[in-house]
C-alpha cells in the first residue's frame, strides 16, 4: 500500500485580508489532480465507518473509489442516488462532526479523508462539464405540493418528480432555497449554485410557485380538496426569530440576524444602490450569539465595512455551536470574541440610534438540565461595549402561519409540528413534513434525510390510495 | 409575473392598478395587504389590497409615489407586470356586526378604507361614516367608490375646497359629540393615525390603526416590522397591520421608519438623474 500522507490535501483559499472585503466565496475548491490526490488517501474499508456518521448514509467510499480512478460520471451518479444537493452539503455540512468525524484515518492519528470537499468537487465538476443524465421515470397521475423550497422542500421534490410524480413547490419569498438562500452567504454558498440545482429540478418537471404564502394564499385543506393534489409536503423550516426581551432592542441599528442576512444575500443590500434594498452597517458591529448564523452575520458585517465586529456571547467557546470551519475562518478575519458576555441593554443616542451595548460578565456555575455548565452573572462587572449596529442571533422557531390554518396538524410545546421520524406522517392523513419545521432549527442535510424519507412515504401512501381505489 | 390589467391615474402622484393574482384574490380579506417587487433588483414595499374580486381574480391597488420604488411602479402601465406580488397579507381585521363605525383614511388610506367599508355594509346592523382627508378636493381619491358604500361620505380639506375646512381629526371630534362611535379605524400617514388615537382616547373609543412599519419578507421571518403594542413586541406583518391605536407605541415606529432616510433620498435623487439622462438621450 502506498505511503498515506498525514493530512488532507489542502484547500486553496483566498487570503483572510483579501476576502474579508469580498462576498467571493472562501474556499476556492479542489483541481482535479487534487481531488483525485485526496481520493487516493481513502483505505476503502470493508464497513465504511464514515457513512454511519452521515445523517443520509451517503455512499462515500464508493463514490470515493470511483473519483480515485477518474471515472467522475458514475461517481456522480452513486453519489446522487442518495444525495441530491452534494454541491451544497459539500460546502455546509458539519463534516467535523459527521462523516469525517468517524473516518478511520482518524484513529491513526493522521486527518480524515477531507469527504465534504470531494463531495464539493464532484458536484462542481458536473455542474461544469454538463449534467449527467438520469434514466426518465415513468410518469405517474398523483400530484403532490411541497411547501417550502427549503433544503428539505427541494429533495422531497426532486425525490418525488425521479419518481414520475407532478409536483409543485410553493414558496412564500420570491426565490427557491430557504436558508441556503437568504440565510447562508455567499462567500460560503454562491447562489447560483442553489439556483442551478433548482434549474435541475424544474428541468425534471417540478413546477415553482413563488409568492405563494400556505396558510394565507392558499390552506393546505385547499390544495387538497379544491386543488387536485393528492398529497402535501411541509417544509416551511423554522424561520421565526427570537428576541431577547431587553430594554433598546427596538432601537434603529438592531435588526435580527434572519433581517440582516436577508438584506443582503436575497435582496443584495450590499451592493445598494444598484439594488434597491438597503442595509445599514455600523463602523461597530455587536453580534449576539455564537452559533452558525451568528458567525454568518459577523463575517457579513465584516464584508459590509465595519472595522469592528464582535460576537458577545455569554457561555463559552466550547459551548458555542458553530461550525469549526466558519469560527477558524472568522478568527483569521480579525472577528472578535467577547466570551462569557452577556447583553442586558442596549443603549441609544438622542435620535433613537444604537450607540452601546450594556454587557455583563459571566462565569460558569453548576451544570443546568442540558448538562452544560449554567452561565451566571458577576456582581458590579457591568461595562458598555460601544457599537452602532447590534445583530441578534439567538435562535429560530418554526413560524406559525401555515400551522394556524391547518386544522387538526398536531404540534408540540416549542411549536414544531410532530412527524414520524421515519415517514414524515402528520397527524393529518395525506400530509407530510420534515426539516426545521418538525426538528427546530438544524442542519441542511437532516432537512435533506427528512425530505427523502417523505418522499419515500409519500410514495407508499399513494400507491396504496391507488391500489384501494382500483379494488372498488 | 402579475399582470396589471388596468390603470387609472387619481392624482398626479397616485394611482390605481387592477392587478391579475387570481390566488390572491380567491382569499382576501378585509384589511390584508399584498408585497409586491416592481422587477429584479427591486425592494418589496407592502401595499394594502384596496379591493379585490375573487371571481375576476382580480385585486385593486393605490399607490402614492414617495420614493424609488413608488415612482418606479408608477411607470408601468396597462399590460406591463410586476414581478411578485405575494399575499394576502396580515391577518384580517375583525369587524363588528352592529354599532356605529368611524373609518378614518388620509393620503392611500382614503383609498385603502375601502374593502372595509364594503365588507361593513353587508352587515345590516352597523352605520359607518367615513371620514377622509386631503390638501384639495382635487386630491380626495376613490370619494365615489368609498361613497357608495357608506352611509355618510364626509371629506375634509385644508383649504377648504370640499367638505369640511380642516384636519380629519377636526371634524372626528365634531362627530364624536354629534353622533359618537363604537369604533373608530384609521389608515393612513403615521402622524395623522397618531392624532386620530389621542383624539378618541378620552371618550375611551375603540381604535385600530393600521401600522406601516418598514417590511421586509412580510412572513414573519425578519422582524423588520416589529411594533411595541402595550409593552409587547408584535409583528404587524402577521399579528396586524391594525393594532389597538391607544397601545401602539408611535415614537418607536416613527424612530425606525426613519431609519433608512439617508438612503432612500439617494436612491430618489439617483432614479430622478437617470430619468433625466434617458429622456436627453431618447
Ligand atoms: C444563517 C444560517 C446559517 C446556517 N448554516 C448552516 C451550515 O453551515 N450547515 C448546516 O448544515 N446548516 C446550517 N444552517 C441550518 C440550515 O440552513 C437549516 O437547518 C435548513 O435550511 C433547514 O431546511 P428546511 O428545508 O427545513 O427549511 P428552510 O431552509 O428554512 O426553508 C423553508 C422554506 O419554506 C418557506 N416557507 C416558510 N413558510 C412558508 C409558507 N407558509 N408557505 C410557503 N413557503 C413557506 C421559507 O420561505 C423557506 O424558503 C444555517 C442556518 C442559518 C439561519
Ligand atoms: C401594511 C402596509 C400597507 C401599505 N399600504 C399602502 C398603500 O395601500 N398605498 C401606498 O401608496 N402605500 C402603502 N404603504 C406604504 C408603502 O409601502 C411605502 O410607501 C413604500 O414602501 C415606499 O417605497 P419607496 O421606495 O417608494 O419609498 P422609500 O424612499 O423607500 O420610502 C419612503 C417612505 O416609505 C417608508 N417605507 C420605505 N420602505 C418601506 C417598506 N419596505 N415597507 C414599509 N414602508 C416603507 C419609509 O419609512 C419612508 O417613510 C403601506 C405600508 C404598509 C406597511
Ligand atoms: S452529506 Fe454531509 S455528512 Fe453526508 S457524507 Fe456528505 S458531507 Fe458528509
Ligand atoms: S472511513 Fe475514511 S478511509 Fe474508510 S472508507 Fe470512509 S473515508 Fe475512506
Ligand atoms: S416584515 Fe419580516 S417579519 Fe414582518
Amino acid at each position: 500500500m502506498a505511503m498515506i500522507s498525514l493530512k488532507k490535501q489542502p484547500m486553496p483559499q483566498q487570503e483572510p485580508k483579501v476576502r474579508a472585503t469580498n462576498f467571493a466565496e472562501v474556499p476556492l475548491g479542489y483541481t482535479l489532480e487534487m481531488a483525485v490526490h485526496e481520493a487516493t488517501r481513502c483505505l476503502q474499508c470493508q464497513d465504511p465507518q464514515c457513512e454511519k456518521g452521515c445523517p443520509v448514509s451517503v455512499p462515500v467510499r464508493d463514490f470515493i473509489g470511483l473519483l480515485a480512478q477518474g471515472r467522475l460520471e458514475e461517481s456522480i451518479r452513486t453519489m446522487k442516488a442518495v444525495n441530491r444537493l452534494p454541491a451544497i452539503c459539500g460546502r455546509v455540512c458539519p463534516q467535523e462532526e459527521q462523516c469525517e468525524a468517524r473516518c478511520v484515518l482518524n484513529r491513526s492519528g493522521r486527518q480524515p479523508v477531507a469527504i465534504g470537499r470531494l463531495e464539493r468537487f464532484i458536484a462542481d465538476w458536473e455542474r461544469e462539464h454538463g449534467w449527467v443524465a438520469a434514466d426518465p421515470p415513468e410518469r405517474r397521475p398523483e400530484r403532490v405540493a411541497v411547501i417550502g423550497a427549503g433544503p428539505a422542500g427541494l429533495t422531497c421534490a426532486g425525490d418525488l418528480a425521479a419518481m414520475g410524480y407532478q409536483v409543485t413547490v410553493f414558496e412564500a419569498l420570491h426565490a427557491p432555497g430557504g436558508v441556503l438562500t437568504y440565510g447562508i452567504p455567499e462567500f460560503r454558498l454562491p447562489k447560483d449554485i442553489v439556483y442551478a440545482d433548482v434549474a435541475r429540478l424544474e428541468a425534471m418537471g417540478v413546477e415553482f410557485r413563488y409568492n405563494v404564502v400556505v396558510g394565507r394564499t392558499v390552506t393546505v385543506d385547499a390544495l387538497l380538496d379544491e386543488l387536485g393534489y393528492d398529497a402535501v409536503f411541509i417544509g416551511t423550516g423554522a424561520g421565526l426569530p427570537k428576541f431577547l426581551g431587553i430594554p433598546g432592542e427596538n432601537l434603529a441599528g438592531v435588526y435580527s440576524a434572519n433581517e440582516f442576512l436577508t438584506r443582503i444575500n436575497l435582496m443584495r443590500a450590499y451592493r445598494f444602490p444598484e439594488y434597491d434594498t438597503p442595509v445599514k452597517v455600523g463602523k461597530r458591529v455587536a453580534v449576539i450569539g455564537a452559533g452558525n448564523t451568528a458567525m454568518d452575520a459577523v463575517r457579513t458585517a465584516l464584508r459590509s465595512g465595519a472595522e469592528r465586529a464582535m460576537i458577545v456571547y455569554r457561555r463559552t467557546e466550547a459551548e458555542m455551536t458553530a461550525r469549526a470551519e466558519e469560527y477558524e475562518h472568522a478568527l483569521e478575519e480579525g472577528v472578535e470574541f467577547y466570551w462569557l458576555t452577556n447583553p442586558v441593554k442596549v443603549l441609544g443616542n438622542s435620535e433613537g440610534w444604537v450607540k452601546g451595548l450594556e454587557c455583563v460578565r459571566m462565569e460558569l456555575g453548576e451544570p443546568d438540565e442540558s448538562g452544560r455548565r449554567r452561565p451566571v452573572p458577576v456582581p458590579g462587572s457591568e461595562f458598555v461595549l460601544p457599537c452602532d449596529t447590534v445583530i441578534l442571533a439567538l435562535g429560530t422557531t418554526p413560524n406559525p402561519i401555515l400551522i394556524n390554518a391547518t386544522p387538526g396538524l398536531e404540534t408540540n410545546r416549542r411549536g414544531c409540528v410532530v412527524a414520524d421520524e421515519e415517514t414524515g406522517a402528520t397527524s393529518r392523513p395525506g400530509v407530510f413534513a420534515g426539516g426545521d419545521v418538525v426538528t427546530g432549527a438544524a442542519t441542511v442535510i437532516l432537512a435533506m434525510g427528512a425530505g427523502q424519507r417523505a418522499a419515500r412515504a409519500i410514495h407508499r401512501y399513494l400507491d396504496e390510495k391507488r391500489q384501494a381505489a382500483a379494488a372498488d | 409575473m402579475y399582470r396589471i390589467l388596468k390603470k387609472r391615474q387619481l392624482t398626479p402622484v397616485t394611482a390605481l392598478y387592477v392587478i391579475d393574482a387570481p390566488l390572491v384574490a380567491r382569499t382576501a380579506r378585509p384589511g390584508q395587504f399584498v408585497i409586491l417587487r416592481v422587477d429584479e433588483g427591486g425592494e418589496r414595499i407592502p401595499v394594502t389590497i384596496t379591493d379585490f374580486d375573487p371571481e375576476a381574480g382580480t385585486v385593486t391597488i393605490v399607490v402614492q409615489q414617495v420614493g424609488k420604488t413608488t415612482h418606479w411602479l408608477a411607470q408601468h402601465g396597462e399590460g406591463d407586470t410586476l414581478a411578485d406580488f405575494a399575499g394576502p397579507l396580515g391577518t384580517p381585521v375583525a369587524l363588528p356586526d352592529r354599532g356605529r363605525v368611524a373609518l378614518v383614511g388620509g393620503g392611500f388610506g382614503a383609498a385603502a378604507i375601502l374593502t372595509i367599508a364594503k365588507e361593513l355594509a353587508k352587515r345590516p346592523e352597523v352605520t359607518v361614516d367615513a371620514i377622509v382627508g386631503a390638501r384639495t378636493a382635487s386630491l380626495l381619491i376613490l370619494s365615489d367608490e368609498v361613497g357608495a358604500v357608506v352611509d355618510r361620505f364626509l371629506p375634509c380639506t385644508d383649504d377648504g375646497s370640499r367638505g369640511y375646512h380642516g384636519l380629519v381629526t377636526g371634524l372626528l371630534e365634531q362627530e364624536i359629540a354629534a353622533v359618537g362611535y363604537d369604533l373608530v379605524m384609521a389608515i393612513g400617514p403615521m402622524p395623522m393615525m397618531r392624532a386620530v388615537a389621542e383624539v378618541t382616547r378620552p371618550h375611551g373609543i375603540p381604535t385600530y390603526a393600521s401600522m406601516d412599519p418598514i417590511m421586509l419578507d412580510g412572513t414573519g421571518m425578519c422582524g423588520a416590522c416589529r411594533v411595541r403594542v402595550g409593552g409587547q413586541n408584535r409583528f404587524a406583518c402577521v399579528d396586524g397591520p391594525f393594532f389597538d391605536a391607544h397601545q401602539v407605541d408611535f415614537d418607536e415606529v416613527t424612530r425606525r421608519n426613519k431609519m433608512y432616510r439617508h438612503e432612500e433620498r439617494l436612491a430618489l435623487e439617483r432614479w430622478h438623474q437617470h430619468q433625466g439622462s434617458c429622456a436627453t438621450v431618447g
